[in-house]
């Protein structure tokens, strides 16, 4: 038994070697070489200052930026203490979820000037997964285009023009979803409103 | 149901089928100890690991002494794993200043990843640190996993002697899987998750200033971090205090709220793309993050969450042909192939019809994208969280708790069946194993002759162990579910109410008790309770099967094998494959149907009434 538990450590410890540090720095040597962006987080930055991940959604609520879906934990920014990234995990039919979904429903009524009963996107009214996901359907990006256009005075065309640029297709042409990354299109739109004035 | 659904989900499972033969091949020569295109490279590492463990690899082990190598390894690997845990905070690469684990949850977390099962109580980003991560729960992916294959390995290699007391080495078997076919793998899978923007660095999380800050409320807490409340008037709906049967007011506790301007947030990079190849390759199934591959630095784009997918699937497919050339019946694996593929595809199909449906209680807004990214929509949601349970991987890229309850019920039914269309690596063919025994003694019951087994006559000993292999798991599942529903600590945890929170338990226990990892996460499982009953039920759930499948062929290996006559039932064909399926589906339905009334069939009828909870 003494011998087998000495053999089992040597064991462990050859594999952690190979598998723990041996495998991943060769991996990071790799992944660094070849797709340094990437590799890195996918960071954005502005004027050279640091404003977020391509990747990682952040929270926009001010009338002049395209809103990203609802998030059950506060975009990653660690307020109230939650957790760095989650879903609501409420389950189909839970109350909370229902009051959630109809003062998410509400509130984009109200600021889009809709009737009560008008139809929103799905993707506005429910949470993501991670509470972090960077897109939203191109349907969620035309529905909020008015409301960005009034807000900062632009025609609507010009707003609308460059939400079709920020659209992009199935992966491939037929991998997952068609999809409109919110930090990267409300960049262009301050970059676009930068330009003009 | 769109042209380029279609076209994703036959691609996926295409392309799987395609490379088991090509990858079941390769893993056959690797065991069989026969030169494979990689052997000029690794065959002198291997022999260096050899030298460096001291083992001899001529040397035969007993099925006891595998079963005991097997076990002594598991728990040396569990202390290592739990003394780092537990002191991650004066370790190096601690580069966001993190606390230890308490006991229960590096108890917790250091089981279920040494047994495969990768159940995560904690949010990776928030909780581990690079060194926790890499050199701790990393390296147990991938000898855990190459431990499944190895005894699925003797297992296959057992089956296929006669008249012999041993049945292969271990540290052989374990040190050929994880050089030769683990770590090759992991490699070929990570560079291209990179590619798609999965981060690789060392570096501590970068700080961004976020375009548009903004103002919050969030609850006061004192110096010691304890949020801070205030004792209020109780009302009643209609805004008037609440009088106590004393004729005193009823005083509540409230929290305060201040205001926290929030103008930063953290991007949790990480070396991140070598740890998830590995996750996805060998079921193992335990994310970086939180919310595991739904995270969009753990699974970015379409593509990369195809790839991921496709890694659930690769290794667990090309295992049952490799079976099936270790036995020498190729037929017999194709017949097992081919039942384990339809109750996947099928289970697939009926989850993704109920998740298509509209929801009365949210107003039927469709789709349902509760819990779901953009970038997967429902279909790729829902065709992840039905591979994820069918093999026995436990990452998850939606949140099976927002699921239709329907939909929600098809992963738990893979689970509950015993994980084993694919099923874990090693684990998902000797639990199949196990229904084969079944169904060949029910079948010979029926015709009234002697079972036979490839072969070998099958006695009373291996009857009582198959049903021991499916039963234990069954048991080590429903009955902490049982005592957790009636316990206030276990129903404390529950994050919904009405039958949706039995369903989160009995879902958390079917995981534990298959090693599967996945969940309803709502579940608030990091709490004593439930880290020890669960981190109990892993512990159960490895190793009954794995001790009940080497007690079967140690005894088949050391039998005289005789030759196939005109009365042999065969275990190849329509007839045998269609009886396998209902031994199957006939078991769980027994075994598991009261609950599965109770949790998702009560609540879909709900739901359907608009009631909410």
């Amino acid at each position: 038994m003494i011998k087998l538990i000495i053999q089992a450590i040597r064991q462990t410890l050859v594999w952690t070697l190979i598998t723990g540090v041996v495998y991943p720095i060769a991996i990071t040597a790799l992944a660094q070489t070849a797709f340094k962006q990437q590799a890195n987080g996918s960071l954005v930055e502005r004027d050279g200052k640091l404003v977020g991940s391509e990747l990682l959604a952040q929270q926009f609520q001010g009338p002049t930026y395209f809103w990203p879906r609802p998030s059950a934990a506060t975009y990653g920014t660690g307020a109230s203490g939650l957790n760095a990234s989650s879903g609501s995990n409420l389950g189909p039919t839970s109350a909370q979820l229902q009051t959630n979904v109809r003062t998410n429903a509400k509130a984009l009524r109200d600021a889009h000037k809709l009737a009560a009963d008008a139809p929103v996107p799905a993707d506005l009214v429910y949470a993501s997964a991670s509470g972090l996901d960077p897109h939203i359907s191109p349907e969620s990006a035309r529905f909020q285009v008015a409301r960005v256009a009034a807000a900062r005075a632009v025609p609507e065309d010009q707003v609308r023009a460059l939400v079709e640029r920020f659209v992009e297709p199935p992966q491939w042409g037929f991998l997952g979803e068609a999809r409109v990354n919110v930090l990267l299109l409300n960049l262009a739109l301050d970059a676009e409103g930068a330009k003009k004035s | 149901m769109t042209f380029n659904e279609i076209l994703q989900i036959t691609l996926f499972f295409g392309i799987g089928i395609a490379l088991t033969p090509v990858l079941g091949r390769f893993m056959a020569r690797v065991f069989n100890g026969e030169r494979t295109f990689l052997h000029p490279l690794l065959l002198p590492v291997e022999r260096l690991v050899y030298r460096l463990t001291g083992v001899d690899p001529a040397e035969e082990m007993s099925s006891v002494r595998y079963l005991w190598s097997v076990a002594v390894m598991t728990t040396v690997g569990f202390a290592s794993l739990m003394a780092i845990l537990m002191t991650q905070k004066w370790l190096p690469l601690n580069t966001q200043g993190l606390d230890n684990l308490s006991w229960h949850l590096a108890f917790n977390t250091a089981w279920s990843f040494t047994c495969n099962a990768d159940w995560q109580s904690y949010s990776g980003e928030a909780v581990m640190t690079y060194l926790s991560q890499t050199l701790g729960l990393s390296v147990h992916q991938f000898i855990s996993g190459a431990s499944g294959l190895a005894v699925l390995v003797a297992v296959g290699r057992a089956l296929a002697r006669a008249s012999v007391k041993s049945i292969g080495n271990f540290w052989v078997d374990l040190t050929r899987c994880t050089l030769y076919i683990v770590v090759p793998l992991s490699v070929l899978w990570a560079i291209p998750l990179v590619w798609q923007g999965v981060p690789q660095t060392w570096k501590a999380y970068p700080t961004a200033s976020l375009v548009e800050p903004y103002t919050t409320q969030v609850q006061k807490v004192d110096d010691k971090g304890n949020p801070v409340t205030t004792s209020v008037q109780k009302v009643d709906d209609k805004g008037k205090p609440v009088v106590g049967a004393d004729g005193k007011t009823v005083m509540v506790d409230q929290p305060v709220m201040v205001d926290q301007r929030v103008e930063t947030q953290p991007l949790p990079v990480g070396p991140v793309a070598s740890f998830e190849s590995c996750k996805q390759l060998f079921t193992n199934g335990g994310g970086w993050y939180g919310v595991n591959s739904a995270h969009p630095y753990e699974n970015p784009t379409p593509l990369a969450d195809f790839l991921e997918m496709l890694a659930i699937i690769v290794v667990p497919m090309a295992q049952v042909y490799m079976f099936g050339l270790l036995i020498g019946n190729r037929r017999h694996a194709w017949t097992l192939f081919a039942v384990m593929l339809g109750l996947y595809v099928l289970s697939f199909a009926v989850a993704w019809h109920y998740e298509a449906q509209p929801n009365p209680v949210v107003d039927n807004i469709m789709p349902n994208m509760e819990g779901k990214e953009t970038r997967f929509g429902v279909m790729n949601s829902v065709l992840w969280g039905i591979s994820c349970t069918a093999i026995d991987n436990g990452s998850v890229n939606s949140m099976h708790d927002s699921w239709m309850p329907l939909a929600g019920m098809m992963p738990m039914w893979n689970i509950l069946i015993g994980e084993m269309l694919f099923g874990g690596i090693g684990c998902g063919v000797y639990c199949m194993l196990f229904h084969v025994l079944i169904t060949v003694f029910i079948a010979g019951l029926m015709i009234g002759r002697t079972p036979e087994y490839l072969g070998k006559k099958l006695g009373a000993w291996e009857a009582t162990w198959a049903v021991i292999g499916v039963l234990v798991p069954n048991a080590a599942c429903l009955i902490p579910t049982a005592i957790s529903v009636v316990l206030p600590a276990g129903v404390a945890s529950m994050n919904n109410a009405g039958p949706h929170g039995l369903s989160e338990v009995l879902y958390a226990f079917g995981e534990a008790a298959n090693n599967n990892g996945s969940a309803f996460a709502g579940l608030n499982a990091n709490v004593p309770w439930y880290d020890v009953t669960l981190g109990i039920a892993i512990i159960i759930g490895r190793f009954a099967p794995i001790a009940a499948a080497l007690a079967i062929v140690g005894r088949l290996a050391s039998k005289k094998t005789v030759e196939a006559s005109a009365g042999t039932l065969p275990v190849h064909g329509w007839t045998f494959g269609l009886t396998l399926a209902g031994v199957i589906i006939v078991v769980a339905a027994l075994t598991f149907f009261p609950a599965l009334c109770l949790g998702p069939l009560l609540e879909h009828g709900l739901m359907q009434a608009g009631r909410a909870f």
